[in-house]
């Protein structure tokens, strides 16, 4: 049976939202820890981060709040009033789920449930140790999806979900090292002057990859070698270059169970092409912000082709 | 306790004590499992049924947009013979529904014979000239029928309203059951009870009786009017069990008079179609031009005889309230025989005697509208103010054909559990009855709704009603 364009588009927002859900729980769990490490006002850049990476700083701003850890702790999960938040991703992903009840299995769809209703007729996230365990929920119930994705057919669905998770979740890391490099590390300084360990480790925490840098590295928190890390590693499930490689991947499988090539699959074979020449050495002299504006931009426009190659309405 | 002197379906009339003779056993089983127990097991249950989403949306109510429906631990119970002779009475009820509906948008012979006033037809809304000479395929307009049954006694049952449009509930009959099986299953081991769960099987196979032409495969989907519906949970769960597509209207397009969904790959042809939209938003072609739920042009392909549509568009001049007063003339006369299934008395308010009778009696009657639904614009007469009464006098002078009226019935009880342990409360029934191409079948189980609050006999779920599993048993001698 073939699937319906509007299945389709829902399986495929229904991948990016609950992979933004889970982005923004791993970034404000990282920057509560990295708020707790700081004294002021280090606190309040690191809240400012948090808004920046998620594309939220105007929206709080208009709120009027101060930047502590209460309030923008709660403005990124419970604040239903900008498409930022938690809980607004969870109600998207699950509004999607629903059109597309019939495309999940009970495993899937329960999952995505039970992670809204964490929020429903939550007012406030209480202190620290309160937002943490209901992050630490939120997490749960997303890894659970993604469990419950590997026991569901190996179908276009499936697919669909993981393609557009794939997408997002290159945006996320893009962003995520272009926001915290710029202020890491502000104009005229040196890549591999002074380190804020905390600072650093808060990305690596964001993307879970604390481990995964000690193994890869075997050095301390090198600010060049994160970056390599974030970018080059495909090891690395969050890197941009495990990112690419996996749409391509994703694209293929498709393509052989759908017939449907195009316009998607070369620029995305084209990007993972450049994205192995990539040297982050290279990147970082010529300009990383400039290379990373330009993945993201390059990243919309092949989430349009995706919609246009698989029929979305 | 609500109408002194009901009859219980467990206890008889005898009370916990002395239960009927055929529930001896089950009736120990309430007694020797504790209360405290059953609560556990329901929560549970209703915590499952919250995860799931087997919710349900009431209308106009923001606050809780979706809720679940209560569920009640303490299932109802038919015995063998007594399903035997009902579900005989559902087989001849919806036979003579689909040959009534044949008949009306056709030759309309009971009109030419004078059994039906030929006003009640052709001034009623729910007649829908638009299908007039149009024949579904395979001849079949009613293939999923919930007929809606009151019990008053071990063999006294009444058909309070026949459902042929789109009736819904039966995605209930079949997660109750499965929250049983989990949280009782000494129940199942102990008792031999027919199993619901072929119910998706059967209703895949009355869709692909009725497809048009002779397709070996026909493509078959579900049509919903969007998540946003009250029903959608049942809907996706309907497409999901049978494993074909549920679409909304944006899916389909008609083109020279075929029906085709729009896939990833480009067009497939549509051949059946059961759709959960009221004739109304089916096609704004034909109905309502406002409608953003249906499909233009699906009503010329149904006429081409190129989609069959479950149940057939028009099917409403069949339940309609003012019709149900006649279904037993309506057996008669197309089967030849008497109804196996009466009808609950009911004073038809547009005739000057009955209303008369009505009005005289408004404190023991119940009133209803004969175009409401979902218990809205009705009257309880013994439960109601006085107020009430008044403004429904009112009503019934300035518009009396727009009522009808029935006595109040003791309704049978179930025990139910409440907060202080086990008490009776008043229960309805919804069986469902599948028609196709290759005849009629009733599901064995069904919807029963129940009214928690004590003495109250309104079931809705919009107004405080519960579910209960339904058993049917294959043998009595348990």
């Amino acid at each position: 049976m073939l699937m319906l364009s509007r299945t389709a588009a829902a399986l495929y927002w229904l991948g990016r939202y609950l992979e933004r859900a889970d982005f923004i729980a791993r970034l404000v769990e990282a920057t509560i820890r990295l708020d707790a490490l700081s004294t002021r006002p280090a606190g309040e850049a690191a809240w400012q981060s948090a808004l920046a990476v998620t594309y939220t700083d105007e929206a709080f701003a208009l709120t009027g709040d101060e930047l502590t850890q209460a309030r923008v702790a709660r403005f990124l999960t419970l604040d239903d009033s900008h498409p930022g938040s938690i809980v607004r991703c969870l109600d998207r992903a699950r509004n999607n789920a629903r059109a597309v009840r019939t495309a999940l299995t009970r495993e899937a769809w329960t999952a995505i449930n039970r992670a809204w209703l964490l929020f429903q007729n939550r007012q406030t996230t209480g202190g620290a140790t309160a937002t943490l365990n209901l992050l630490e929920q939120v997490k749960g119930e997303t890894r659970g999806f993604e469990g419950a994705i590997h026991r569901m057919m190996r179908n276009e669905a499936t697919l669909l979900i993981q393609l557009g998770a794939a997408i997002e979740r290159a945006d996320n890391t893009a962003r995520l090292v272009d926001v915290k490099y710029h202020l890491l590390l502000p104009e005229g300084e040196q890549v591999g002057g002074v380190v804020d360990r905390d600072q650093w480790n808060t990305i690596l925490q964001t993307v879970s990859a604390v481990n995964a840098y000690r193994w890869l590295y075997n050095d301390g928190l090198q600010p060049a070698n994160v970056i390599d890390l974030l970018i080059s590693r495909a090891e690395l499930p969050r890197s941009l270059a495990a990112c690419v490689e996996e749409v391509v991947a994703l694209l293929n499988a498709l393509a052989k169970r759908t017939g449907l090539q195009g316009e998607a699959d070369r620029m995305a074979r084209a990007r993972m092409a450049r994205a192995q020449k990539t040297r982050t050495h290279d990147v970082i002299v010529s300009g990383l912000h400039e290379h990373l504006e330009a993945f993201v931009g390059e990243n919309a426009l092949l989430d349009g082709a995706i919609a246009r190659q698989f029929r979305f309405i | 306790m609500g109408a002194p002197g009901a009859f219980d379906e467990i206890w008889g009339h005898g009370g916990p004590e002395r239960p009927r003779a055929e529930f001896a056993a089950l009736s120990q089983w309430l007694a020797e499992t504790d209360a405290a127990e059953l609560q556990r097991r329901q929560q549970s249950a209703e915590a499952a049924f919250r995860q799931l989403g087997i919710t349900f949306a009431v209308y106009g109510d923001t606050e809780a947009a979706e809720r679940i429906i209560p569920f009640d631990i303490v299932p109802r119970v038919f015995l063998a013979g007594e399903w035997q002779r009902l579900s005989e009475g559902l087989v001849q009820r919806v036979e003579a529904i689909n040959a009534f509906l044949e008949d009306i948008y056709g030759e309309r012979r009971i009109l030419k014979e004078g059994i039906i006033p030929p006003e009640l037809i052709y001034l009623n809304e729910q007649f829908r000239a638009e299908v007039d000479g149009v024949r579904p395929p395979h001849g079949v307009w009613a293939h999923i029928c919930g007929i809606d049954l009151v019990r008053t006694g071990p063999d006294a049952f009444y058909v309070l309203e026949d459902n042929a449009r789109t009736p819904s509930g039966v995605s209930y009959m079949l997660e109750n059951r499965e929250a049983m099986i989990r949280l009782c299953p000494e129940l199942f081991r102990d008792f031999r009870v027919a199993p619901v769960d072929s119910y998706p099987d059967m209703l895949l196979k009355t869709m692909q009786s009725v497809a048009p032409g002779n397709n070996p495969r026909p493509v078959c989907v579900v049509l919903t009017p969007g998540h946003f519906n009250s029903a959608y949970y049942e809907h996706s769960f309907l497409a999901d069990s049978m494993g074909v597509e549920l679409v909304e209207a944006a899916d389909l397009v008609v083109d020279d008079d075929v029906v085709w969904m729009q896939t990833i790959a480009g067009r497939v042809k549509v051949d059946v179609i059961y759709r959960r939209i009221d004739d109304d938003f089916l096609d704004p072609l034909v109905f309502r031009p406002d409608s953003m739920l249906g499909v233009p042009g699906i009503m010329a392909a149904y006429r081409a005889g190129n989609v069959a549509i479950l149940n057939a568009p028009g099917n409403g001049i069949a339940d309609d309230k003012a019709i149900y007063s006649y279904v037993p003339e309506i057996v008669r006369f197309y089967s030849g025989g008497e109804a196996k299934l009466p009808n609950v008395e009911t004073y038809r308010c547009r005739e000057p005697q009955a209303l008369k009778y009505v009005l005289d009696r408004l404190p023991e009657l119940v009133v209803k509208l004969v175009d409401g639904s979902g218990g809205y614009g009705m009257l309880v007469g013994p439960t109601a103010t006085k107020a009430q009464i008044e403004e429904f006098r009112a009503a019934l002078v300035a518009e009396p054909h727009r009522y009808i009226a029935q006595p109040t019935l003791a309704l049978s009880t179930v025990p139910t559990l409440v907060e202080q342990g086990l008490a009776p409360r008043h229960v309805d029934f919804r069986p469902f009855v599948l028609t196709g191409s290759d005849g009629v079948r009733v599901a064995p189980g069904g919807l029963t709704r129940v009214a928690l609050r004590e003495g109250s006999l309104v079931v809705n779920s919009s107004q405080g009603g519960g579910t209960k599993d339904s058993f049917v048993l294959l043998d009595d001698g348990a």
